[in-house]
């Protein structure tokens, strides 16, 4: 149940009183509850958890994790991968 | 699509499964503590990718299947009167209760709906005036936040027709009573991400430090779950315990203050009974008094209940990360999905559920040997 998807806003507005949005998950589009990310905007990616928005997604975080396995991953591809010296 | 598909990628994931290889010189006991983490370790094989030194046990984090059996029966007892619209998320229906399950009550005429919301549950108050509408307030810290959000929405909509029935609990006392246990093998945790996201995990140092165990909060995808397990190994290690965050782009180490000042206005601690584990002082969340005319269970009288838990069921300890499904002497025979014992073997989150759907069924082909 604590599951989260991630989906990219490609709406907001208010509803009831709440800062609601339209979130993208690769297609399908769901209304959200965005009270939870109030910095959020049309084009950031958010987590969501049972219609709620409860994370921003830091693309810089992203980005960093991606890039460092990807280098290790180039560097085994030229080298070989290492020897397990065990 | 982006931020998941980049973290399913096989050759990524085994450049970190190679880095475990070379860190690990001896063996280790690890929890995750989310069970959507067990089903995504169990659905895409992680247990077996992994060098053998690294044993992964399963986690509490399963909100369907510590919501404790008096509970469930409240929930049949009031789901069953005419007068009420009983809300739940799906995977609650299938749990047994003493008796019966919320499935039976809505074929015997109860009108139980599934949401995916609890703002799904207030819409429904809103649209049946003359219904009281129920929904069921089962969960983690992760879920605390929407079902808040539900109460302060009701109230500011002036629906009097609108309650939940709270078992809100949380992760870290579950810690405590994990680490503390004479019987605990578990030398180093996988935090759950979503739960993380919500509350941060400036709760954690001080349960790294006092029981000597690193805590690294993880994602759910295959590429965070290895990364964790590798942050976890390389500090048993190196001899560390810390709190370190293996999911950064996610969880930050405040976590969400919008969220948490929410359900600090509307809940409170209490204890709170875990099914299977026993009451965990301090464990819970319950509505706050201001909040009281919300609270289901002051609304039906359905407080004198003798709940009857099948003997067979060892699910409390293999939350606990002591013992396996395989270990239950009933696992696949006795309970499966269509007739289960317990509520770990319906959830989609329970670890039973997952050694049943992935075929781990060592127990079982061994006695059919
Ligand atoms: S297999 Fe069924 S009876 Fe055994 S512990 Fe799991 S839920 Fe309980």
């Amino acid at each position: 149940m604590c599951l989260g998807v991630p989906g990219k806003i490609v709406e907001t507005y208010q509803a009831g009183g709440l800062k609601m949005g339209k979130v993208d998950f690769g297609g399908v589009v769901r209304e959200t509850c965005l009270e939870y990310v109030p910095q959020a905007e049309v084009g950031d990616y958010v987590v969501i958890h049972v219609g709620f928005a409860i994370s921003l997604v830091s693309e810089e975080e992203a980005q960093a994790t991606l890039e460092i396995l990807r280098e290790i991953m180039r560097l085994e591809e030229e080298l070989g991968p290492e020897p397990d010296t065990r | 699509m982006k931020h998941v598909t980049e973290y399913r990628d096989a050759d990524l994931v085994h450049v970190v499964l190679d880095g475990i290889r070379q860190t690990v010189t001896k063996p280790w006991v690890l929890m995750e503590i989310c069970g959507g983490q067990t089903h995504a370790i169990v659905r895409h094989g992680i247990d077996q990718l992994l060098p053998t030194e690294i044993e992964l046990v399963h986690g509490p984090g399963c909100p369907v299947c510590v919501t404790p059996l008096e509970l469930i029966d409240k929930s049949l007892a009031i789901a069953s009167c005419t007068e009420v619209i009983f809300t739940s998320y799906g995977d609650m229906l299938r749990v047994p209760g003493s008796g019966s399950d919320l499935f039976s009550v809505r074929a015997s005429g109860g009108d139980v709906r599934v949401v995916y919301s609890p703002l799904d549950a207030v819409k429904i108050a809103q649209q049946n005036p003359d219904r009281e509408v129920v929904f069921f307030a089962i969960g983690f810290e992760t879920t605390a936040p929407p079902n808040a959000m539900s109460v302060v929405q009701a109230q500011s909509l002036g629906l009097k027709n609108y309650s939940i029935l709270v078992s809100h609990v949380r992760v870290p006392p579950a810690m405590h009573v994990i680490l503390g246990s004479p019987h605990n093998r578990v030398q180093g945790f996988l935090a759950a991400g979503h739960v993380c996201a919500v509350m941060g995990y400036w709760e954690y140092p001080p349960i790294a430090e006092k029981y000597g165990v690193p805590i690294v909060v993880t994602g759910f995808e295959p590429l965070d779950i290895v990364q964790g397990i590798l942050q976890a190994t390389r500090q048993l290690e190196e001899g560390r315990c810390e709190a370190e965050n293996a999911y950064p782009r996610v969880v930050t180490f405040e976590g969400n203050r919008p969220a948490q000042k929410l359900i600090e206005r509307v809940f409170e601690p209490c204890d709170r009974k875990w099914r299977g584990i026993g009451t965990i002082p301090d464990s819970g969340w319950r509505l706050r008094q201001e909040f009281a005319e919300f609270d289901a269970e002051l609304r039906f009288d359905v407080e004198a209940i003798q709940p009857d838990e099948s003997p067979l069921c060892i699910a409390g300890q293999i939350l606990q990360g002591l013992k396996k499904p395989h270990d239950c002497s009933a696992f696949g025979v006795k309970c499966t999905p269509e007739n289960p014992l317990g509520a770990t073997m319906v959830s989609s989150e329970g670890a039973c559920a997952a050694y049943y759907r992935y075929g781990r069924h060592v127990a079982g082909q061994k006695q059919e040997e």
